[in-house]
């Protein structure tokens, strides 16, 4: 009939997608999958089917089983829980402060996480699993305050290119802090020399018992606060004007990421560009609502995580390469790109 | 409904103020410009009036009661804001941006209405962006891409709304397509608007009344053919100027000829010392 008619349809069809809930149930089930592929590599490989039975039909007495229930499986969970943390975490610093370059490895949130640990450990000695936690959660908080008052300050308040800026600065600079302990310190750097490239070798259930519960209250924050956030991407004028509390919404969403980010560090080390790379893929496929951006780079980042430490098991064997390393492979073409064409 | 209304209301930018104890009253149901030259301090009031700013001293008044106690959520939906030149996240469609607009009428938990829908669809038709709607914001022109913002604002539903110099930086073609949006608002749904404008003329084309600002006070109010003289031009704008009367609609428009102390410029300056 007349233009309207066709429009509204139009109008219509846009909405919150159907197709949005389908898709993240497939790359969920794609996710499992992955981790059990995962769990079939290794020194030794072993059928894939074993590792099923290792799981649902345990059999102590069996050496697979025995790895797989003992070693690869609580690998793959630490895997899939930093992954889907600092890609939340990056997701969300991306949507507070409009920097497409924000991440909790841009930003320095990483690096004063592991010099937190580094320090402590060469301060205090060896630490139970706990305190490597709280460490990392100080460290990680200390450094999101630091980084955002060097950012903010001068004109025009925390920019972009001021933020990625103080990040950056401040991480080489806790870096150096960080390398000078572990060279004048072989101590320290027996003790935590693969942790700080970023690696997922030898994570037992004992770390992912203690820092699970961490990263999933981050998980479970950052997804109730998924609307808020979508709001406050918009501009904080905009949000304040559609009557969002937004200190109370930033401080919050800060929170969440000094939890996924601190526990994610004190599993693996600082991982980088996990939590750069996966929101801007995600949002392609979802758009700019973080109620849907949130779970699937979540799903996302976990896939990333387990691909790169899968493959580093592979590459070399029977050495490994840290995950760390891998994803820099991948992540350092992927932030020339950005940083070329999508920072304005 | 009595409207927005301030006593002894100071702001201040980086404890430099801008807006010295100013007592104004917008009436309902009219267009109201904010003019002045730059650095008069008309953004810093609107956005005071707003409480996107704080006050120093003196307080804003909404229907009587003070907008800074007040539940935010509850002010927006009485009073909506567009600050000037908005920026919307790449790849957020139309659609999405208006559909926020919805902000304050939705709890923590509870989700999106049939209610949220329709005034969603209806701010975006009353904009003539329906054919836009799936479309993202970056790959619109400036003019639609205003009136999308204007969308989102509708789409709150509040009965007043402030616009932050609604057409800087548009063709002149889409100004008008903004102004007669905001007049149809005006007109049809009896919407408060209060407007920031840079352009004189255009403010004395749409509105029922001008307010003009210099050195944060208010140095004239009321009909644009009260606002608008020679006087007050040479004065607060420091320019000469005719003013005649639109052909088209009557109001007053001003023809500046020449800048009030385009002599002192003429003989050079003693140079400052460093």
């Amino acid at each position: 009939m007349q233009a309207p008619a066709v429009s509204r349809n139009r109008t219509r069809l846009i909405g919150p997608s159907a197709l949005l809930p389908v898709g993240l149930l497939v790359a969920a089930v794609l996710l499992v999958a992955g981790l059990a592929a995962s769990m079939a590599v290794g020194a030794a490989n072993i059928h894939i089917s074993t590792v099923v039975e290792a799981i649902f039909r345990y059999d102590a007495s069996l050496f697979d089983h025995l790895i797989i229930r003992t070693v690869r499986l609580p690998r793959v969970i630490a895997g899939a829980m930093i992954g889907a943390g600092l890609a939340v975490a990056g997701a969300i610093m991306q949507g507070l402060t409009a920097n497409p370059l924000a991440s909790p490895g841009v930003l320095g949130i990483n690096a004063g996480a592991a010099f937190a640990v580094v320090l402590g450990v060469y301060l205090l000695g060896g630490l139970p699993l706990l305190g490597y936690g709280i460490l990392a959660i100080s460290g990680a908080g200390a450094a999101a305050v630091i980084v955002y008052a060097l950012g903010s300050v001068g004109r025009g308040g925390a920019t972009p290119v001021k933020l990625t800026l103080a990040g950056v600065i401040f991480a080489m600079f806790t870096s150096a802090f960080t390398t000078a302990i572990l060279v004048l310190d072989s101590n320290t750097f027996d003790q935590i020399r693969f942790w700080t490239v970023g690696s997922l070798a030898g994570r037992g259930w004992d770390i992912v018992l203690w820092m699970g519960p961490i990263v999933a209250v981050g998980l479970l924050g950052a997804m109730l606060l998924s609307r808020q956030i979508t709001t406050i991407s918009l501009g904080q004028d905009i949000a304040k004007g559609l009557g969002q509390n937004t200190a109370l919404v930033r401080a919050l969403a800060a929170v969440m990421v000094i939890l996924l980010a601190g526990g994610s560090v004190a599993i693996a080390g600082p991982v980088g560009f996990v939590g750069l790379v996966i929101p801007h893929v995600v949002r392609v496929v979802c758009g700019m609502d973080y109620r849907w951006i949130l779970p699937y780079a979540a799903v996302a980042g976990a896939m990333l995580v387990t691909l790169a430490d899968t493959l580093g098991r592979v590459v070399q064997r029977p050495q490994e390469i840290p995950v760390g390393v891998m994803l820099a492979f991948v992540g350092a073409p992927f932030f020339i790109y950005l940083a070329r064409w999508r920072v304005r | 409904m009595e409207g927005i209304r301030t006593s002894d209301l100071s702001l201040a930018y980086d404890r430099e103020m801008i807006i010295k104890q100013l007592g104004l009253s917008i009436v309902s149901g009219e267009i109201t410009t904010l003019v002045g030259p730059n650095g008069c301090g008309k953004s810093t009031l609107l956005r005071g009036l707003a409480r996107l700013l704080k006050p120093q001293t003196g307080e804003v008044l909404l229907d009587g009661k003070a907008i800074h106690t007040m539940p935010t959520k509850q002010l927006a939906r009485q009073l909506g804001i567009l600050p000037q030149g908005p920026t919307a996240p790449e790849g957020l469609t139309v659609y999405e941006l208006v559909a926020q607009g919805r902000y304050p009428h939705q709890g923590f938990f509870q989700q999106w209405s049939d209610e949220d829908a329709e005034a969603t669809r209806e701010a975006i038709a009353v904009t003539n962006m329906v054919a836009f709607a799936d479309r993202p914001l970056d790959t619109l022109s400036g003019g639609q891409r205003q009136r999308a913002w204007i969308a989102m604002a509708l789409a709150q539903d509040t009965p007043i709304l402030l616009l932050d110099e609604p057409t800087t930086f548009l063709d002149i073609g889409y100004q008008l397509e903004v102004m007669e949006l905001i007049e149809r608002l005006n007109r049809e749904r009896q919407m408060t608007i209060l407007l920031v404008l840079h352009d004189l003329n255009q403010a004395a084309r749409y509105s029922d009344r001008m307010i003009v600002l210099s050195d944060g006070q208010v140095v004239a109010d009321g009909s644009p053919h009260a606002v608008l003289t020679q006087a007050l031009l040479a004065e607060v704008f420091k320019v000469r100027a005719n003013i005649v009367a639109d052909p088209d609609s009557g109001s007053p428009v001003c023809l500046p000829y020449r800048a009030v102390g385009a002599e002192l410029i003429a003989t050079p300056r003693p140079r400052r010392e460093l």
